[in-house]
């Protein structure tokens, strides 16, 4: 994790990635994706039927580009459990075909989509 | 302006020198790949420090030059 002089955001990410269970942030809305990999990556949490908060980075150039010191991440969309990067969509798509999302979401006792 | 497959392979190959890489031009424009790595050296990690390894290799052109790029990593059987 970035120290918040060198990454002006951090200190608002941590906040977010602390204050949600699970958030995914993405560029666009969940209803409105604007990339192919966002969009893979709502299909798989709506999939999960899990409650997850979303931030769209194209709304937010500091967290655009502050997330990706945040994690040492270069893509977005980037996944957050618990407070934990878990990863992009590749990670998701590899880690929900092999049930360990799932897990992970239930381990973590994540609150089921309203 | 995209990065040719060979050049993505030959990138992987110089960080990872065991690695074998199979890239998949998806939508035949040099601009949509899928990569597949396979090297010893991802035992024991996880697929976040996995893919962080190949992210390191490709010299912060991914998310820039390299927009898409579908990578899935696995150490060899």
């Amino acid at each position: 994790m970035s120290d918040t002089s060198e990454n002006p955001a951090g200190a608002r990410i941590a906040e977010i990635v602390g204050g949600n269970d699970v958030v995914l942030f993405m560029k666009g809305t969940p209803l409105f994706p604007q990339c192919g990999f966002s969009s893979r990556a709502i299909a798989i949490l709506d999939h999960l039927g899990v409650e997850y908060a979303s931030v769209d980075v194209l709304q937010d150039m500091e967290i655009r580009q502050g997330i990706k010191a945040f994690s040492d991440w270069p893509t977005i969309p980037q996944l957050y459990v618990k407070g934990e990067f878990v990863g992009g969509s590749d990670i998701m798509m590899e880690m929900f075909e092999a049930g360990e999302l799932q897990q992970l979401m239930t381990d973590s006792a994540v609150k089921p989509a309203a | 302006m995209g990065m040719a497959a060979d050049d993505i392979s030959a990138m992987i190959k110089a960080a990872l020198p065991d690695a074998e890489v199979t890239i998949t031009d998806l939508a035949g424009d040099g601009d949509h790949y899928a990569a597949h790595v396979v090297s010893a050296q991802f035992a024991g990690k996880s697929r976040v420090a996995q893919h962080q390894l190949v992210y390191k290799a490709l010299g912060g052109r991914m998310g820039g030059e390299l927009h898409a790029l579908q990578l899935t990593t696995a150490v060899p059987n």
